[in-house]
């Protein structure tokens, strides 16, 4: 549908059609951040009411995993931001190869998070009526315990316990958290999906060669966008998976 | 094509090929990116809307004819009244104004040939039209008994009516609002003819830009909120659920700090609207010019810090109750700034009591019937041709006397001791309930009247020709019905706003006046 250099009828000059895009992207990331901002806020609000119970929470997600994913996640960025550097360069081959790869690092992260996802499944950290946040204590076999010791975990637990004040009110408090995490990180991956929908369309254009230093405003903007997500990531991570560690 | 300060338009002609014309065909209508198309659109959808919330407001009037309520059950008066704010709030008065008369007269207004995205202007009606779906099965599938305020836990866990479509439904049209409000903002800034710079903008389009504001700062964060409040009913989850932990003081919170500044949305683009009439019926410059524009922005900020006063009874702390207390009455500031600005325009004008008038006079004293005044003033513009003035004026009236019928007795009751949503009350209270709903009857025909002659006038109507009022906005300078482009060639402004003394082009030949308030009228801004 876009020509390279293509003018809508609406604009003037393709500078204006230019700026009016990336101007549209930027309020967007705008609305994405309040929607975002009302989760956020819930945990905030959350965390703060049950320190405990959300610090055992945290502690129960893979460091291993998560850090890999931020790994990941930053990588991506930095190849969308070398494909936008490539098409405002004119370097046409260098974009299909940057975006693919940006392609593969959100889906790599994606896989991983399903694979965290499924943990939480066996580990009965699925809110509703078999969630159990002792079940790892009581089943090691089960959960790896994310390379903490045994004895660590059970101790925390019980704690856990004791602050709470019962084994109640410590799984309705870690539920609590479990409902926050997959909220946050379910929304987050959401809009990774459409950001990988977005990156294979890019691919599709940019394969016919569109991308050059005259016309490169969809890299850009998906670019943003992608910016954004990762974004998002670097604050999800210390807020679910580190705050607590160092009692772990 | 000169316009002709012609108010009877008699001799005028259509043009021959104008955006109503330019194609035929139902695709021509579904799949059009002219921003004036997608406004009619709009105003068809919200119409029916309006229809499907003003019949639920004639059950709850019915019922409460007699104290016992002897229309419907308790839990239906519920419903009724639940369906009656959503219909009424979510489909009707948000995207009212800013989708119908923002999305036809923005563009022209700065003079662009339509908005800065025409095609998510397009999706943006049709994300409304399946929002709405949603929501009408769920109207459909056993209604909706949460209020519109869909407070927690009631609405995650309690109620046993139709929540999740709805829901579901209000979150997808939430985006339809934002979409709206991105582009108006994008436009605003990108779009403008040459030599339009900011303080020459039209204060309706000052308007529409604070509104649109609200709209992208705060529609995403009614839509986490409902998401929120929806993953909870579907999932278990425990954001708001007191046995988990989850607080729904904080689920109100969130809502009002969309649903507050949601007040605004609707306000301020009549409030845009009063703006541009009383200056053409009074034939002169609006008085405060930039102190009307920038009361608009000052709403639309001081709207997002007041959002507790609906949580008053709710036990938060007495020092927040009074900071909210006083923020709520700072945002009077703004509003009174419009009103004294409007009321000093009329003195000594040369007052005409044309049909808008009577309405943008009305709206001065009720703050609420924007919509219908502004759609007077531009119907001329709109389908080419004008409504038959004597019906015009009396629906007017009808309506201020059926508004103030309807709602003073229910103001009376309230003082009284009468709680909003109550399905029967003692009977010392029935005189006044009674008075509201004949009152309300009178609204109806007030409304029906406007529904029958507007539709009449689009056929058998008098051509209204380029400018029948006439006044000086851009969207005056062109034809009407306008061309699908707008324009034929992009206008170049170079007079001030509201200009009725010095505008040779409308045969406006008095004196030059002196313009305060303006920043560099001689140059475009970019």
């Amino acid at each position: 549908m876009h020509r390279t250099g293509e003018l809508f009828g609406q604009y003037k000059t393709l500078d204006q059609q230019k700026e009016t895009a990336t101007l549209g992207m930027w309020i967007f990331l705008v609305t994405e951040i309040l929607f975002f901002g009302g989760v956020f806020l819930t945990y905030t609000i959350n965390r703060h009411q049950f320190p405990t119970a959300f610090g055992i929470g945290g502690n129960m997600l893979s460091l291993k995993l998560g850090g890999a994913n931020t790994v990941v996640l930053i990588a991506s960025s930095f190849t969308m931001a070398m494909s936008v550097w490539s098409a405002q360069t004119s370097k046409k081959q260098l974009v299909t190869i940057f975006l693919i790869l940006t392609l593969i690092l959100g889906t790599v992260f994606l896989g991983v998070k399903v694979v965290e996802y499924r943990d939480k499944f066996v580990h009965h950290l699925i809110p509703g009526n078999s969630f159990d946040v002792t079940y790892c204590s009581k089943n090691p076999a089960v959960c790896d315990l994310s390379g903490k010791d045994l004895d660590d975990e059970v101790k925390e637990i019980k704690e856990g316990i004791e602050t709470e004040g019962g084994v109640t009110a410590l799984n309705a408090h870690a539920q609590l958290y479990f409902s926050l995490y997959f909220g946050m990180t379910g929304l987050h991956a959401l809009h990774m999906i459409v950001g990988a929908g977005l990156l294979l369309w890019l691919i599709l254009e940019s394969r016919k060669g569109r991308f050059d230093a005259n016309y490169n405003t969809p890299v850009e903007n998906i670019g943003l966008y992608w910016h954004f997500v990762d974004i998002v990531w670097i604050f999800l991570f210390p807020l679910l998976y580190l705050i607590n560690r160092h009692l772990a | 094509m000169s316009a002709t300060p012609n108010s009877n338009g008699g001799e005028h002609k259509l043009p021959s090929e104008h955006y109503l014309n330019a194609t035929y065909g139902i695709r021509s209508w579904l799949l059009t990116t002219d921003h004036k198309r997608i406004a009619l659109l709009y105003l068809a959808s919200v119409t029916f809307f309006f229809f499907i919330g003003g019949i639920f407001a004639t059950l709850i009037r019915i019922h409460l004819l007699t104290p016992a309520g002897y229309l419907v059950t308790p839990e239906t008066y519920n419903k009724l009244f639940t369906m009656h704010g959503v219909a009424m709030i979510f489909f009707f008065l948000i995207p009212s104004i800013p989708a119908v008369l923002g999305n036809f007269l923005i563009p022209i207004m700065i003079g662009a040939k339509d908005l800065a995205f025409p095609k998510i202007n397009l999706l943006s009606w049709y994300i409304y039209l399946i929002g709405g779906s949603f929501v009408l099965y769920s109207f459909a599938t056993g209604g909706l008994d949460t209020g519109w305020t869909f407070y927690t836990p009631l609405s995650s866990i309690y109620s046993n009516s139709a929540v999740t479509p709805a829901v579901i439904g209000i979150f997808i049209n939430g985006f339809s609002s934002i979409l709206t409000g991105l582009n108006f903002l994008v436009t605003v800034h990108t779009m403008r003819a040459p030599g339009m710079t900011w303080f020459r903008l039209p204060l309706f389009v000052w308007a529409h830009y604070a509104t649109s504001l609200i709209m992208i700062l705060g529609t995403p964060v009614i839509a986490i909120t409902l998401l929120l409040a929806g993953l909870e009913r579907m999932f278990h989850f425990g954001f708001f659920n007191p046995a988990y932990g989850g607080d729904p003081i904080l689920f109100q919170h969130l809502f009002w700090f969309y649903s507050h500044p949601a007040v605004y949305i609707m306000i301020l683009p009549a409030m845009g609207v009063i703006s541009e009439i009383i200056p053409t019926f009074v034939r002169k410059p609006i008085f405060g010019y930039s102190f009307i524009a920038a009361s608009s922005i000052g709403i639309a900020v001081i709207g997002f810090i007041v959002w507790a006063h609906h949580m008053f009874l709710t036990g938060e702390a007495t020092y927040a109750a009074i900071a909210f207390s006083f923020l709520s009455y700072l945002v009077a500031i703004p509003s009174a700034v419009k009103v004294f600005n409007w009321t000093s325009t009329l003195y000594k004008g040369s007052i005409s009591w044309d049909t808008p008038m009577l309405y943008a006079l009305g709206f001065i004293g009720l703050f609420t019937i924007g919509g219908l005044t502004g759609l007077h003033f531009w119907w001329p513009k709109i389908t080419g041709r004008l409504y038959p003035e004597f019906l015009a004026r009396t629906a007017a009236i009808i309506l201020f006397v059926g508004f103030n019928l309807t709602f003073f007795p229910q103001f009376i009751l309230g003082g009284l001791g009468m709680p909003r949503r109550y399905h029967n009350y003692p009977p010392e209270f029935q005189v006044l309930n009674v008075m509201s709903t004949a009152g309300a009857s009178i609204l109806a025909l007030g409304y029906l009247l406007p529904m029958i002659y507007l539709t009449w006038s689009m056929r058998y109507g008098k051509i209204a020709g380029p400018n029948p009022w006439p006044s000086t906005g851009l969207e005056w300078k062109t034809a009407s019905p306008p061309l699908t482009e707008n324009f034929h060639e992009t206008p170049v402004v170079d007079w001030e706003p509201y200009d009725f003394v010095h505008r040779p082009d409308l045969g406006l030949t008095g004196s030059k006046p002196k313009v305060p308030g303006k920043l560099s009228p001689a140059h475009g801004d970019d």
